[in-house]
């Protein structure tokens, strides 16, 4: 049912921007049809796949690392009091900082390579996944504290048998918020300096006025992203489910 | 495992309220003397203190059963917690041996099956998983869980994972236990069931309990001696000794005129 009303929205979006495109009198420079799209996912299919697979690691890379340095903050904040009052404002005050302006410094510091772009899209994604896996990590019941305490566990045996496993769920939850901004990320990073990837691949095609190619680009990103989100949500269900429901 | 416990006896003495010895503890002896406790909810001028306890004194000698029952609000958690250490006194002096708390609610975690629940406390302090769940393999058939050591929390029911709990507790390895309404969320049936198996199960693993409940037959049911708190400031009002031989029953005419008596106490208060 959930399958069947997603494809019916799509189909009724793809039909009124046909229409809108053909009899709307909007120039294929602007805003190509589906159709021209469609075709141009078809003749540049190599072109297409080729650039995908270097924005897809470079994604893949930039939110595993976002989990990773997010999960390993998120613990150094809940652990220390201190810690949190001195960098919270600071993490916050980090996600205002507009990637345009970093992303230049970051291609000086890094290269032109994948490494800026992993630094990009992590920086894009560390934040919400800062922000739930503390919100994670405080959530654990404070009668499941206490009974650690008269168990005498340490503060590491708190944090590796009861607080890591609780969050794990919450962390993820925080991947799947960064994935679809984690794609916009990607394509500045490439527009900030690259020779390959989906985002250099627009940033050429709008110029040689090849519209239809950019926006097969476009396509080829939001299916990446639908298809991480799911994954993302399916591993949280997984974990959650052994949680919760029976083996 | 009945060895595991011997010495290392823990005293917390917070501000003596007399010059008399300190308790000389044996292995689970608990002493409670004039203790009072005392919250403040609130803050700023709205700021309140709430007397929890109040001149409450409380022996439990090694390997005896005590329930302590009393209304609701009458500082029995707050008495348990501080037997654990996990809470200090603000007058008088709590000296007691090692306690580990078994709260109302299970807390089993969700991500474990039951023989990992089961051997937290001995993850906790160092064993490795296989031999944590070694310790607790021969506790699962003794104590009716035979079967479910493989199970997830969620497929177990309430009273299966109070058994659960219950192991995890005793697998702490703590020659004291305090029991916090263990049975408070079962159904009656389950309950009374529970209360069957957990006076078989301190039949066969003795340990100084504490257990505080706001059932006074379940008190009767399972311990050697009742002790009655009073509402908010909470004191011992009554301490009623059960001679009853066990197993017991509630229908027994011994412990239906000790339940008289201490509901004269409740009331009294």
């Amino acid at each position: 049912m959930g399958r069947l009303s997603a494809a019916a929205a799509v189909v009724v979006l793809l039909g009124a921007w046909e229409l809108y495109a053909r009899v709307g009198g909007i120039e294929e420079l602007v805003l190509p049809a589906p159709s021209a799209i469609g075709a141009a996912l078809w003749t540049d299919r190599g072109l297409l796949a080729t650039n995908f697979l270097v924005t897809a690691t470079e994604i893949a890379g930039g939110v595993a690392l976002a989990l990773v340095l997010g999960g390993t903050l998120a613990v150094a904040l809940h652990v220390s009091r201190p810690l949190r009052g001195a960098l919270y404002p600071l993490l916050v005050a980090s996600q205002a900082i507009p990637i345009v302006i970093l992303a230049p410094l970051l291609v000086i510091w890094l290269g032109f390579g994948v490494l800026p772009k992993l630094a990009i899209i992590a920086l894009i994604c560390f934040f919400p996944v800062v922000v739930t896996t503390l919100d994670g990590l405080r959530a654990v019941d404070p009668d499941q504290r206490k009974l650690l305490r008269t168990m005498d566990a340490s503060r590491t045996a708190l944090l590796r048998f009861v607080e890591l496993p609780a969050a794990a769920p919450a962390a993820l939850s925080g991947a799947r918020i960064a994935v679809a901004v984690a794609v916009v990320g990607a394509v500045f990073a490439e527009y900030a300096g690259s020779s390959e990837g989906l985002g250099h691949l627009m940033l050429q095609a709008v110029p040689q006025l090849d519209t239809p190619r950019a926006w097969a680009a476009v396509v080829v990103l939001a299916a990446f992203a639908v298809a991480l989100f799911t994954a993302l949500g399916a591993l949280e269900r997984r974990l959650t489910h052994n949680a919760g429901g029976s083996p | 495992m009945g060895a595991s416990y011997r010495g290392g006896v823990l005293t917390r003495a917070v501000r003596p309220t007399d010059g008399r010895s300190r308790a000389s503890l044996e292995d689970g002896d608990v002493a409670l003397r004039g203790v009072g406790r005392v919250f403040t909810t609130g803050r700023g001028r709205r700021a309140k203190p709430i007397e929890a306890l109040a001149g409450l004194t409380l022996r439990v000698h090694p390997g005896e059963v005590v329930a302590v029952v009393g209304p609701s609000g009458c500082g029995k958690t707050t008495l348990l917690e501080l037997v654990c250490g996990l809470q200090a006194p603000d007058a008088g002096a709590v000296a007691a041996a090692p306690a580990v708390l078994m709260p109302q609610r299970d807390l089993l975690l969700p991500w474990m099956d039951a023989l990992d629940n089961a051997g937290l406390a001995r993850r906790v302090s160092g064993a490795s998983r296989e031999q944590a769940r070694a310790a607790a393999r021969p506790l699962f058939a003794a104590f009716g869980l035979g079967g479910f050591e493989d199970q997830r929390p969620a497929a177990l029911s309430g009273g299966m994972r109070q058994r659960v709990a219950f192991l995890r507790t005793l697998l702490a390895g703590k020659p004291v236990l305090c029991l916090d309404e263990p049975f408070g969320a079962l159904d009656a049936l389950t309950r009374a069931e529970m209360q069957a198996w957990l006076a078989g199960a301190l039949a066969t693993e003795p340990r100084t309990t504490l257990l505080v409940t706001h059932d006074v037959e379940e008190a009767l049911l399972l311990a050697d001696r009742v002790a009655v708190l009073s509402p908010r400031p909470g004191r011992v009002v009554a301490e009623l000794e059960v001679p009853a031989p066990r197993p017991r029953r509630a229908t027994d005419p011994a412990l239906v005129a000790l339940r008289e008596q201490a509901m004269e106490a409740l009331w009294a208060g």
